[in-house]
């Protein structure tokens, strides 16, 4: 049925005691696509990623994700979905190659795959010479890199990224762009919440929330027209303070 | 009479050099920002004249007290919000302001107006843990700690990163409106669109300031002439074009990528010829794109 989507979800809602944070929320994000989920802070994009990652059950409403039910699987979801945020996501006192070992094996992929496919990441990453190196060592940009090709090594459906661009020089940021988009173009579909709103015009379409509701979706060209903008920075500030819900 | 001078500091941590010769010079009634990202040298900078750190070689004056011999004077007349949330979040908003106040010696309510149009904002939750509090809150608390013993000179290192754009929008509006009080405010950002609220910036990388300017300065000086290319296949074209003889470079920009070509004069057909023979169709090229202070800061990268 809905074998086109990654995620699709109907009135998905999160309540917190009296609190919604997260009010019927209904959207589809199609295979392969590059979908960003944009918001002001506190506006339940978090709740929403925690709930789209399995790690949270809803209150009400229906999701899939990567074709498994919200309430029933939410173990498959965790197994075919990968996640990076730039607050955690891989250990300094750790190696390169031990923070591969330990992520792939948390996935249960075998030694022999393992080490195969660390290294052809490795020499894609150009880290060959740093493989032994503790990640702590590691520069910021390299580091975003490294996470996210753990974050999809276990071959997920679909990724969650976290504001995964933070504090790098503009050039590694479109780097990492670069392996965003190479690995939509071999089918993974690419979820993902920035405070860059230039980066968010690279996204296929962009959903954003407002204080709980999703207050706009659409490819970037049409946010732009239906709301008068030039640029994204502009529909953000427009639509984040709360008007034109949906 | 300058707010600060910073004359070819230098400081090395271990092996690595965190900054070297930066020398900036910031007025009253100024905003100067740093601009670079993690690990450009911007926290280093801003230790060394909040007198947290000293500098291995190089001299600095901030409110004309020398950062090394006079550096009790510098720390009562300077603001300091650091990059990392750093009040007390087991006290309530209020008696994180209040706290700060009598480590100065001052009083929160003699200077309350001095904060008010930033502390009001968040007056309603004073009775909150600051530790309870969102991001844009907390930012604004920090701010009203940093202001309330009536500082000359404020020293925000990264006060916006991780903030949301509407967030991010009022707390420039804020330093703005501090800045045309008389205040000095050297603040530290990642985010190039910033640069355009500065009066002045340093563009930073590897420890080094590699452009100081007034943005329109900076954008003005920027030699090569950009094309924008829109298409709904940008990062197909991107690719192709990195294997293009001609390019000098080319970078997604927003909503189109910015193209520079190695010649100083050729025909745009060149480069639409070019895409056509690898089977893209459906472009648009423009000239004489504006470029950004990104563009600029991106291509002095280069150079380094």
């Amino acid at each position: 049925m809905s074998n086109n989507f990654a995620i699709k979800t109907i009135d998905l809602t999160k309540k917190f005691g009296n609190f919604t944070a997260c009010d019927n929320l209904t959207f589809e994000v199609h295979k392969g696509e590059i979908f960003g989920f944009l918001g002001a802070n506190g506006a339940g994009k978090t709740t929403a990623m925690k709930m789209l990652s399995g790690l949270l059950s809803p209150t009400s409403g229906t999701a899939k994700i990567a074709d498994y039910d919200i309430y029933k699987e939410s173990e498959k979801i965790k197994k075919n979905i990968g996640y990076m945020s730039q607050k955690f996501s891989l250990y300094d006192d750790l190696t390169i190659q031990e923070n591969i070992n330990f992520f792939a094996g948390i996935y249960g992929l075998s030694n022999k795959l393992i080490k195969e496919k660390s290294e052809v990441v490795i020499n894609e990453l150009d880290l060959k010479k740093q493989q032994n190196k503790l990640v702590g060592s590691l520069p910021l940009g390299w580091k975003q890199k490294l996470a996210f090709s753990i974050a999809i090594f276990h071959n997920p459906a679909i990724v969650f990224l976290d504001e995964p661009t933070g504090g790098v020089d503009p050039v590694t940021r479109r780097q990492f762009w670069d392996l965003i988009y190479q690995s939509a173009e071999r089918g993974l579909t690419v979820f993902l919440t920035t405070h860059y709103m230039d980066e968010s015009e690279y996204c296929n379409r962009i959903a954003i929330m407002a204080n709980g509701k999703l207050a706009a979706i659409g490819t970037p060209k049409e946010l732009k027209e239906s709301n008068s903008s030039s640029s994204m920075n502009d529909v953000f500030i427009q639509i984040a303070r709360g008007k034109n819900y949906v | 009479m300058k707010a600060i001078i910073a004359e070819n500091l230098s400081k090395k941590y271990q092996e690595v050099q965190a900054i070297e010769n930066v020398s900036i010079d910031v007025n009253f009634g100024e905003i100067f920002g740093l601009i670079g990202p993690d690990g450009a040298g911007k926290t280093t900078i801003i230790r060394i004249l909040t007198t947290l750190i000293l500098a291995d070689s190089g001299n600095a004056n901030v409110n004309t007290f020398d950062v090394v011999k006079d550096y009790q004077k510098i720390r009562k007349s300077v603001g300091y919000m650091p990059g990392k949330f750093s009040l007390y979040e087991d006290l309530t908003v209020e008696e994180n302001v209040k706290l700060f106040a009598s480590i100065f010696n001052s009083k929160f309510e003699e200077n309350y107006n001095l904060i008010k149009t930033i502390y009001s904002q968040i007056e309603p939750f004073k009775n909150r843990l600051a530790g309870q509090l969102s991001g844009g809150m907390k930012q604004k608390l920090a701010l009203s700690c940093a202001l309330i013993h009536k500082p000359k000179i404020l020293f925000l290192d990264e006060p916006t990163t991780g903030v949301d754009a509407v967030s991010r929008k009022e707390f420039w509006e804020m330093l703005i409106d501090l800045k045309n009080q008389g205040l000095a405010i050297l603040v530290s950002t990642p985010y190039m669109d910033e640069a355009s609220l500065c009066d002045r910036v340093g563009l930073i990388q590897h420890g080094k300031i590699m452009q100081i300017d007034t943005p329109t300065k900076i954008v003005q000086d920027f030699k090569h002439s950009i094309f924008g290319i829109e298409s709904n296949k940008v990062y197909t074209i991107l690719e192709l074009l990195r294997t293009y003889q001609n390019t000098y470079s080319c970078y997604a920009f927003g909503d189109k990528i910015h193209y520079i070509d190695k010649r100083n004069k050729f025909d745009i057909m060149d480069i639409q010829n070019f895409l056509k023979g690898n089977k893209v169709e459906n472009f648009i090229i423009l000239d004489n794109v504006k470029p950004t202070i990104e563009d600029c800061f991106m291509d002095l990268m280069r150079h380094q």
